[in-house]
């Protein structure tokens, strides 16, 4: 698979030949005494001086993790210091979690890093920790007074580099922060570390480079507008040789009731594009008056993973196309972290949306309450409403040969509180559906390993490591209940996964929700097929309108 | 020398309180003391609070664990996500009074198996929990018990508790379930930090201290009740001097454990502020508890939320609008 990670086999032995403090062996060393070991695989590339630029980031240059020599600004304390004091004062959640950890260890197993890699450092505790130390050294009397005492140290290149690697080895997933006591949410620390990293140029380019594209183009992948056409009319053209439906979305158009934005991811790669022919399918189905832009061709937001202006910086276009093209309210597609940022921080940094109306699903007339302000649907809300409404001819035995199991992503879980939606959708396009260990779903949902911009070729080994927990509950309901599919809500999970499953449940494929949802769908005209959205085959047969109208010429023949 | 260092800290000052009470320290120990105990307390809890307090909280961040208010036919689970402030109220008071969030804790093991591969599982795990409770409550009853202390006439709660905790009548004194549930708390929550190598990873000196200090605090206070015993009498006329800035007028000869306890207490009562112990105020300013998730629905505002410069769209059709154009889309500007 990929150099950066041994073969599956070789994982697996590793992993039950471990001593580490997982299976219970004390490290030899004391944490302060144990400097990070960059090595192929455990860490992410440096982001790109081009990359910086497109920002406007300060201190751009080439420089390589795994050399000694960062070649950090030479006032890097004093921006670090002052970053950190900034912070404390703009954020409480940031001070509160500075100050009132107990150390009670309730987080400590909770972390997938650190079920996968045993590395102490990976202990949600730990890694804040890390943040805290600095904390009590820099800003607490008694920190000063007592020293490594009282837990305190000082800025050292040492420290920024064990930052780079731990709150980069975080995927902000926030399962630990379901079971603090305080309800300490290391995310929130991660995510301040990320934006101090920022000021001294310590960032890595799997993050900037996309979120620096989507800026320019309109997408993470960079695609020029008539480049996003093409790409989604090429999805059309699968869909027709399918389906038999010819779909031709609108672009940009003025004076749609809906924008319809989901992550680029969806529109470009496998397996997303397959739950964009389920989106597409769904809104010819019910006859939808919705369109498509290409400069906010962006569900995702990697300005999540770095900071908060760059993620308002990003988030803004959604406002500013919507009013643009004087749609009444947006619809988004199925991510995670775009879905963080939509339900928790767009109405704040973006808001208020006065110039949309309040979403009103045309078919169906059920007015969004939830999402008042914001003025923003999730796709799982609205398809379920359709459902609930029996606005769907749906016939789920044409998902019969998927037996499927439900991933819930960690930010429509811990962030939104989207539990039931896409459950009640899976059950309803879906005769097979099977729950995995109670203790790794709902919002205690483990992470696909790669979250938060770490979806990179180059850090594989702790991805896959990562993605471990989420696997290895996967492989007991592979075993027990025959499940060859996995779903889930997110266009870095439909990635993530893919790659996961692939490395340690071989058999199992990773789906989007509305991928069922479209091969489920009974459309108007389709024609006959025997193969899925993925041209693979199906355990039915579809009877299309061609073998109804052949089948109505025999009849009259006899 | 994480757990020597307040182990012996803790013993010396409770052997320094107990000789110097001996050697006729009483006006320190007993006035000036608790005295300055209850200012740096005060003072101390209140700048920190004050200090989280005074900082804005930008972004409406809970971490939901149940499903969210949506649509109307889906049930949704007010305690875990509550839409209202009512179950923001309630939320909080599960968190507070019967530790919700450390209830649902699980214990993860990984299982080698060299045959499939390793896997994890998963188990419910209610031991820090349970623990944690034993201890908390235990201390809280105990403080209220010591009402009696404080306040002339008692009230009529104290007695109430006191018959419970003295349910079992197996003592001369009645012994009180709380004394000894207090001690198996800590002892449990000590030994935890010893035997679980990733708690004691994480252990700072500062997680031990607060531990043997309110355990010497405990004994010092079960010895003042059954071994060495203390007049009462003396200790509720000097309590009742000292709240009524009268200290002087009663008699100090008490017993030395009893300085020894009151000591370990102020001294508990100036540290508390500075250190982890705050987590009792702490808690209640959790964003990620104390919100209301309906950040979709009502605007949550940032004081200091930035300017950012975006590209608009009128940049972006500048500079594709030949690619646009080709491509048939719709332009602002031909």
């Amino acid at each position: 698979m990929s150099k950066y990670v041994p073969k599956m086999a070789e994982m697996a032995a590793l992993m039950n030949g471990q001593q580490s403090l997982l299976t219970g062996k004390a490290p030899a060393s004391g944490w302060l005494e144990t400097p990070p070991e960059f090595r192929p695989g455990n860490y992410c590339y440096s982001a790109k001086p081009e990359a910086l630029n497109g920002l406007g980031l300060p201190h751009p240059r080439e420089w390589d993790p795994a050399e000694a020599d960062w070649k950090l600004p030479e006032n890097w304390m004093q921006l670090m210091r002052d970053g950190m004091k900034a912070r404390l004062e703009k954020n409480r959640a940031f001070k509160l979690f500075m100050d009132v950890c107990v150390r009670c260890g309730a987080c400590a197993d909770k972390c997938h890093f650190f079920l996968g890699t045993g590395d102490p450092k990976n202990m949600p505790v730990m890694r804040a920790e890390l943040m805290r130390s600095i904390y009590r050294g820099e800003f607490t009397t008694a920190g000063k007074i007592l020293g490594k005492l009282g837990g305190a140290r000082k800025f050292t290149e040492d420290a920024v580099k064990e930052w780079y690697m731990y709150y980069y080895q975080c995927t902000e997933c926030r399962r630990c922060s379901v079971f603090c006591p305080y309800g300490i949410d290391t995310a929130e620390i991660t995510m301040m570390a990320r934006e101090m990293l920022h000021l001294i140029g310590v960032n890595i380019n799997w993050i900037l480079k996309p979120a620096s594209d989507c800026n320019r183009t309109g997408n993470h992948l960079g695609l020029e507008p008539h480049a996003f056409v093409s790409s989604v009319n090429s999805i059309c053209e699968d869909l027709e040789d399918v389906t038999g439906i010819a779909i031709e979305p609108s672009f940009n158009r003025k004076g749609a009731e809906v924008l319809f934005i989901t992550p680029s991811a969806d529109a470009f790669a496998v397996p997303g594009m397959y739950t964009m022919m389920g989106y597409l399918l769904l809104f010819e189905h019910i006859g939808l008056d919705y369109t498509i832009s290409t400069y906010a061709s962006e569900g995702g937001n990697f300005g999540l993973f770095s900071s908060n202006e760059i993620m308002k910086k990003l988030n803004a276009k959604m406002y500013h196309e919507a009013e643009r093209l004087k749609v009444k309210w947006i619809l988004g597609g199925e991510c995670g972290h775009m879905w963080r940022v939509v339900h928790q921080y767009m109405g704040t940094m973006n808001g208020p949306a006065d110039f949309l109306e309040v979403p009103k699903s045309p078919i169906t007339g059920t007015v969004f309450h939830n999402a008042k302000a914001t003025k923003m649907v999730h796709i799982a809300e609205f398809t379920a409403d359709l459902i609930r409404h029996k606005k769907l001819k749906l016939d789920p035995s044409r998902n019969n040969h998927r037996n499927v199991t439900f991933h819930d992503s960690c930010n429509t879980s811990r962030g939104m509180g989207m539990i039931e939606e896409p459950r009640y959708i899976l059950n309803a396009v879906t005769n097979n559906f099977h729950e995995m260990d109670e203790n790794c779903i709902k919002e205690k949902t483990f992470c696909c390993g790669s979250g938060s911009g770490l979806n990179t070729e180059e850090y594989m080994d702790i991805r896959m490591r990562g993605g471990f927990p989420r696997a290895s509950a996967v492989k007991e309901v592979k075993e027990k209940k025959g499940v060859n599919m996995l779903t889930a809500i997110c266009a870095i999970d439909r990635v993530a996964l893919t790659a996961s499953m692939n490395y340690w449940v071989p058999g199992v494929g990773v789906s989007g929700l509305h991928e069922l949802v479209g091969n489920a769908l009974v459309m108007e005209g389709e024609k006959s097929r025997t193969e899925d959205l993925r041209e693979e085959d199906m355990d039915v047969e579809v009877k299309g309108a061609d073998a109804q109208a052949a089948e109505k010429e025999e009849e009259k023949d006899v | 020398m994480r757990i020597l260092l307040p182990f012996v800290t803790t013993l010396v000052l409770g052997a320094a309180a107990y000789f110097f009470a001996q050697a006729g320290a009483q006006w320190f120990l007993g006035v000036l003391l608790p005295y300055l105990a209850f200012v740096v307390f005060v003072v101390g809890f209140s700048a920190k609070i004050l200090s989280w307090a005074k900082v804005p909280v930008p972004f409406r961040i809970q971490t939901t664990c149940g499903q969210a208010k949506s649509l109307d036919w889906i049930k949704a689970n007010e305690l875990e996500s509550p839409h209202t402030k009512l179950g923001v109220v309630v939320r909080m008071a599960l968190e507070v009074l019967v530790f919700r969030s450390l209830f649902r804790n699980t214990w993860t093991t990984l299982k080698r198996d060299e045959k499939n591969g390793p896997r994890l599982v998963h188990e419910s795990d209610k031991s820090l929990w349970l623990f944690g409770l034993l201890f908390h409550w235990s201390f809280l009853l105990i403080f209220v018990r010591h009402y009696r202390f404080f306040l002339e006439p008692v009230p009529f709660f104290v007695p109430i508790l006191e018959r419970f905790d003295g349910l079992f009548q197996i003592t001369l004194p009645t012994f009180y379930l709380t004394d000894l549930l207090i001690l198996l708390g800590i002892t449990a929550l000590f030994l935890r930090r010893l035997v679980d190598p990733k708690v004691k990873a994480i252990s700072l000196p500062a997680d031990f201290f607060p531990l043997f200090l309110i355990g010497a605090i405990a004994c010092t206070g079960i010895a003042m009740r059954y071994v060495h015993k203390v007049d009462i009498t003396k200790v509720k006329a000097h309590i009742q001097g000292l709240m009524a800035f009268n200290p002087g007028a009663t008699d100090l000869e008490i017993g030395a454990i009893f300085y020894a306890h009151l000591a370990l207490v102020s001294v508990l009562a100036m540290y508390f502020p500075f250190s982890k112990l705050m987590h009792m105020g702490g808690v209640f300013f959790s964003p990620t508890r104390n919100q209301t998730n309906d950040s979709r629905e009502v605007r949550h505002l940032n004081p200091w939320n930035p300017k950012m410069k975006i590209r608009t769209y009128a940049e972006y059709e500048d500079e594709f609008r030949t690619k646009m154009k080709s491509a048939g889309l719709p332009l602002d500007q031909e």
